[in-house]
């Protein structure tokens, strides 16, 4: 689960991560009061306002309709008031959201970190995860901080390290100093440093977290370090030991559409497709939206039914697919082993009289136990439903579909 | 001499008299698996599907002489059911269970390293030997005795896989669902090298998903060790779109050596068919194999 980067700030700080402060503004009002307080806190008029959406790129992204970047820095308050006013019941199009861009509602006043001192501001990329191969944590960090990672990692990938992490004992004070040093600071940067990766790894063993990312680290001009970004990821399958962290979830972030089948208990994902697909399994489903391309169509969704395909599921999934208007066809493929097939066709059947006229041809591929009695039952309910048995039968189905030949 | 399990496998259930459990253990016994017995804490001493149950995974082994577990205990409690099988000395240990936090799998990994065990799973299907033992929870019907060998990340993929097969007019040796999580205790390569060294699988069909790079290094493995059974591969996901995660907790596309393009390309450089459409797994076995389809 995603949370937004002032909502992951707060995790932060709750572990004693050092942090670039912020006021959160839901209005240009409230941004400006913000901007007011801020500066009676840290002497500076300046202070930074970032659109709060879930997704990367806010600081080249623009709001549609304005010239107005995601993040921009305000000289004083009523700047702050302005920009504020431009971002906010805007739509922000990043890199990172797709050309529809997502709607913002939020924006975090921040303080001003990059201010003249003794020293230059550095900005530098780190970020805590899994690593799959190894089963392990570890911590990725490079100097070549506040730009895309994945850039770095693809031209100078000597410029990023890894520090792993054992289980057994946790990170290490030597682990500590070792980034702080490969990161080429020295006194008291170099021990702020050293406490900064200290407490992030506790944040993110604490907090169940799949990944943090704090990119730019930034080593201000009084050698502080701190995290000027954050990107905090929960692991799902934790959250039921965090209901602090489970309640952080912002469902205006989520599809509606996705929300609306999780309260059914379907696995859904929402893709921009012509094809629908509801299928048992997640690694079928996968393969199915795979198939539904290879028969010149693109899958619509992903969607796992899991291991209980009845009436109900099928009748939600139905209601739910049929929501996207561009879905020109529906491919079910139920491969039924403690389901029985039969079962699952008459919950087509059902669902497909309970909804009424369903405008597109559905496609029914049920396979194991009981496909034989399954493919019967649909055969002779009369309705727009296509069967078939093997997937090979059903690819060509969906071919016929998209070409409009069925 | 088959794979992981057999006909000789003493079974237990860890989790035996809950609905899953329950359920799952009344099927495996219908299906002619060696079931043994079961673990559920505080219950030990009363007898469940005619089978005895004992309090802890140590009893099944003294007295039942266990050698094989199938854990399917809700998630919060899973890791600990694993490293207790492990510590009983249990050889075999199947996790069916789905949803288990990466924190809790960290430390099971680490307990198990040097142990005389192997976990397969978690979030799987379990494994099944055809005709002798199933310890999982797939439809045994589906899997007609043969030498096809097959490793998979997925469930019913693996079912449509075997069906596949077996309606070419081939058989399944062994079939491994090593689970679809980021942390599993055997990945691909492992369990393809096991079907390698087993007499009794001529060739394998590899299914993985998108993330991680188990399917790269199974490849490079299967390269490394000169080709020497046929290995039919498939990744699904290849429209699954980056950053989100489908179904499964480990399938997302991280960065760009992990989606579905990028494995089948290595699988393709490694000598393996590798199948786009997973309609054609059996044929493209037949092919493999130098058959003519029937």
């Amino acid at each position: 689960m995603n949370i937004h980067e002032y909502q992951a700030k707060q995790v932060l700080k709750s572990f004693g991560v050092a942090v670039q402060e912020g006021i959160v503004a839901e209005t240009a009002d409230e941004a400006h009061a913000a901007a007011l307080k801020l500066k009676e806190q840290y002497g500076s008029d300046f202070v930074v306002v970032k659109a709060q959406i879930h997704a990367g790129g806010r600081g080249k992204g623009t709001i549609v309709g304005k010239e107005q970047r995601g993040v921009a820095v305000a000289k004083n308050a009523d700047k702050a008031k302005e920009i504020a006013g431009n971002i906010l019941g805007g739509t922000l199009v990043t890199i990172q959201t797709g050309p529809k861009g997502k709607f913002v509602s939020k924006v975090l006043v921040a303080q001003d970190v990059y201010y003249p001192g003794a020293n230059e501001p550095k900005e530098y990329y780190m970020s805590v995860m899994l690593d799959r191969s190894q089963s392990k944590n570890i911590i990725v960090y490079s100097t070549e901080g506040g730009m895309d990672i994945e850039h770095v990692a693809e031209h100078t990938p000597e410029l990023i390290h890894k520090e792993t992490i054992d289980p057994k004992v946790g990170l290490q004070g030597f682990q500590a100093r070792k980034i702080a040093f490969n990161l080429g600071l020295s006194g008291e940067a170099h021990k702020q440093m050293v406490k900064f990766v200290t407490a992030l790894y506790t944040a993110y063993d604490s907090s169940d977290s799949a990944m943090f990312e704090i990119n730019p680290v930034l080593k201000t001009a009084d050698d502080k370090i701190i995290a000027v970004d954050g990107k905090v990821s929960f692991d799902d399958s934790a959250l039921y030991r965090h209901p602090d962290y489970a309640a952080m979830r912002d469902l205006a972030e989520e599809d509606p559409t996705e929300v609306e089948a999780g309260k059914h208990n379907l696995n859904f994902v929402k893709l921009d497709g012509n094809v629908g697909c509801m299928v048992n399994g997640a690694g079928l489903a996968m393969a199915t939206m795979d198939i539904i391309k290879l028969s010149g169509g693109e899958p619509a969704n992903f969607l796992d039914v899991g291991g209980s395909a009845n009436a109900t599921t099928v009748e939600a999934g139905f209601r739910i697919i049929l929501q996207d208007p561009n879905v020109k066809a529906i491919l079910i493929n139920i491969f039924g082993g403690i389901v029985r097939c039969d079962r699952v066709a008459q919950g087509v059947v059902d669902a497909y009289k309970s909804i009424g006229n369903i405008p597109v041809p559905i496609i029914v591929r049920l396979q194991g136990t009981n496909a034989e009695q399954a493919k019967k039952l649909i055969d002779e309910s009369g309705l727009k439903v296509y069967s078939a048995i093997v997937l090979k039968e059903a690819a060509d189905l969906v071919q016929k579909a998209v070409s409009g030949t069925i | 001499m088959a794979v992981l399990v057999d006909k000789n496998s003493r079974v237990i259930v860890q989790g035996f008299t809950g609905s899953e459990g329950t359920f799952h253990a009344q099927q495996m016994i219908e299906y002619g698996t060696n079931v043994v017995g079961g673990v559920t804490p505080g219950k030990g001493g009363q007898t469940h599907l005619d089978r005895p149950v004992f309090n802890t995974v140590k009893d099944a082994v003294d007295q039942a002489q266990a050698n094989t577990s199938i854990i399917f205990v809700p998630p919060a409690f899973a890791a600990d059911a694993i490293m207790e099988a492990a510590d009983a000395g249990i050889k075999v240990i199947i996790c069916i269970t789905e949803g288990i936090p990466v924190k809790d799998m960290i430390p099971v990994k680490e307990y198990i390293k040097g142990k005389d065990c192997r976990l397969i799973g978690p979030n799987c299907p379990g494994v099944i030997t055809p005709g002798q033992a199933k310890v999982g929870i797939m439809p045994g019907f589906v899997f007609k005795t043969g030498r096809i060998g097959i490793v998979s990340k997925s469930g019913t993929l693996t079912y449509e896989a075997a069906d596949q097969v077996v309606k070419a007019g081939l058989g399944i040796s062994t079939a491994i669902g090593i689970g679809g999580d980021p942390i599993i205790g055997t990945p691909t390569k492992d369990a393809v090298e096991m079907l390698m060294n087993d007499p009794e699988t001529d060739a394998i069909i590899m299914i993985g998903e998108i993330g991680g790079s188990y399917e790269a290094d199974a490849a490079r493995w299967i390269k490394a060790n000169g080709n020497k059974k046929p290995v039919v591969g498939f990744i699904a996901g290849q429209t699954a779109p980056p950053g989100r995660r489908m179904g499964h907790a480990g399938a997302i596309v991280g960065g760009h050596d992990d989606t579905a393009a990028a494995k089948m390309a290595i699988m393709r450089e490694c000598g393996l068919h590798v199948v786009e459409s997973p309609a054609e797994i059996g044929a493209t076995m037949i092919e493999a194999l130098g058959l003519k389809a029937n």
